[in-house]
């Protein structure tokens, strides 16, 4: 394993539901704990990346708002986008930074503040989430997305609404334990039974998705610091290596996307790449992190990673392969689903997770048996960007 | 002449494929053809995404089709409320695909993935212009 940039320090805030304070009190938090965590003071970062839906943000141009607060200045600073996936791809932009031996010390520090706009604002934007063109005068929005890929692979796999339930019910077990996550509460089946009056988990968002198959919006950062290595070895005692990275792009209408029932292309393109850099397998991944933003999306990830073949990522929810004593442990932090899904700060959130697990220190999400290669995947968009990121200790 | 006539509302006002919605009044669903190299598309585009031509013909799209997959929407972003519930759907012509919403008619318990689909302009009853898929 190539030993050149390893992540040195990971802080992440709560996610929660209408944080607060501003965009910068909320970047402080998770940039506070990333550099106790690493131990450095911001005379030893050499340049800093901000990641976030633009959308959401009144403040133009945040970056340099954000370095200032953040006491980053007079370094370099500027801003990373590509929705959903903007820290993960910040973190790649990081990496080449330092392999170039331009920067040795860079943060980069995803929020977002979704609550910063009203809820109007919010639902006039989500019409705009993809081809504004020629799809958002349809009416579509995010879960109708995701539901075109979810009602062609139901249809051709043989996935049930069952195992779309199992995602989210594993999902609900971890984020019961995970105290930064915004939805702690435990569900169980009966509260997607239809025949169920009380039933808060089973209405139709957008048919065959339903209410407990979204993700909840929140309001949250994180920062994650990466270093070259002699500085890696000089500040951090647990240093977690990056091994491989992969990203690719998709079209963005759906008129000239290729087969819905195989999934979101990105996913394997970019694992596929994250491999080779990495030089390993999916059967060498301990752990993963993956963009269940909604529960299909995470049975189409299993398979674009090669955690299973093409149309049988059922099985691997079927066997409680997924959990964390299983075969291969995903989202063991609650994922997108429970821990919640604050745009720009996801990415982040993710590797923080599988930093945590391969230093373990990872508490009661700890996956057993010292993971020693964890996956991160993010998605940005319906497919529209896809990162996967392979880490090594 | 606009585009902002396109869709149940339009978010883009100003395009070089503006005649798609002169083509939908007349009758006619289009996409692109690059004269250069034959590269098809739909939705329309100005510019060939194959070789960089920015000579393009319109051509109809075809009329047969299967329905690839689609979606029963319960919510709608803002101004498109009144319209829920509303099916949205993708329809395979075998070398080109079309994003619509599927016509009013077609009850949701009777849409099925890989039905027999076609596709028709639209009117709306405020003179915007749109397409939809309806049963072949």
């Amino acid at each position: 394993m190539a030993k050149d940039v390893a992540v040195i320090g990971v802080g992440q805030t709560y996610f929660v539901r209408g944080y607060e304070g501003s965009i910068r009190e909320l970047a402080f938090e998770a940039f506070r704990e990333a550099m106790q965590d690493a131990g450095i003071t911001q005379k030893d970062v050499a340049a800093s990346i901000f990641c976030s839906a633009p959308e959401y943000d009144k403040q133009r141009s945040p970056a340099g708002v954000l370095a200032e607060y953040l006491g980053l200045i007079p370094q370099p600073t500027f801003y990373i986008e590509t929705v959903c996936s903007s820290s993960s791809s910040g973190v790649k932009v990081a990496y080449s930074m330092i392999k170039a031996g331009l920067h040795d010390v860079v943060v980069v520090l995803g929020f977002q503040k979704m609550s910063e706009i009203t809820s109007a604002e919010s639902q006039e934007r989500m019409g705009r989430g993809a081809d504004i063109q020629w799809e958002a005068p349809f009416g579509t929005m995010m879960p109708a997305y995701y539901a075109l890929y979810a009602q062609a692979y139901m249809a051709k796999n043989g996935l049930t609404h069952d195992d779309l339930m199992n995602v989210r019910l594993k999902s609900a077990t971890y984020g019961q334990v995970n105290e930064r996550a915004v939805y702690r509460k435990g569900i169980k089946a009966e509260d997607f039974d239809p025949n169920n009056p009380d039933a808060k988990m089973k209405g139709a968002v957008a048919w065959p998705l339903r209410v407990g198959d979204a993700c909840a919006n929140a309001d949250g950062a994180s920062c994650i610091i990466l270093a070259n290595a002699e500085k890696a070895k000089a500040f951090s005692k647990k240093p977690v290596w990056v091994m491989g990275i992969g990203a690719a792009s998709e079209a963005v209408n759906m008129a000239a996307r290729p087969d819905f029932a195989k999934g979101l292309s990105v996913g394997y393109a970019a694992s596929a790449e994250a491999y080779k850099m990495a030089g390993i397998t999916s059967k060498d991944v301990k752990v993963a992190e993956v963009h269940d933003c909604f529960t299909i999306a995470e049975i189409m990830a299993y398979e674009g990673l090669g955690f299973a073949p093409m149309g049988d990522g059922k099985q691997l929810i079927r066997e409680k392969a997924t959990y964390k004593e299983g075969r291969i442990p995903v989202n063991v932090d609650g994922g997108l689903l429970s821990k919640g899904h604050p745009i720009g700060a996801t990415g982040g959130s993710q590797i923080r997770t599988i930093v945590l697990q391969l230093r373990d220190e990872a508490g009661p999400m700890q996956v057993p048996g010292n993971p020693d290669i964890g996956l991160v995947h993010n998605v940005g968009g319906v497919g529209l960007y896809g990162n996967v990121t392979i880490f090594g200790r | 002449m606009g585009f902002e006539k396109f869709g149940r509302k339009s978010f883009t006002g100003v395009t070089k494929t503006a005649k798609f919605v002169d083509l939908l009044t007349e009758g006619k669903v289009e996409g692109t053809v690059c004269k250069q190299c034959g590269a098809k598309f739909f939705p329309p585009r100005a510019d060939c995404a194959s070789c960089l031509s920015k000579d393009m013909d319109w051509f109809e799209m075809p009329t047969k089709g299967k329905l690839e997959t689609y979606t029963i929407a319960y919510y709608a972003p803002f101004g498109f409320e009144k319209d829920c519930p509303y099916t949205m759907g993708v329809v395979d012509f075998g070398a080109l695909k079309l994003f619509a919403r599927l016509a009013n008619d077609i009850k949701p318990e009777d849409v099925k993935v890989g039905m027999d689909v076609s596709v028709r302009p639209l009117k709306y009853e405020d003179d915007q212009m749109s397409f939809e898929i309806i049963k072949a």
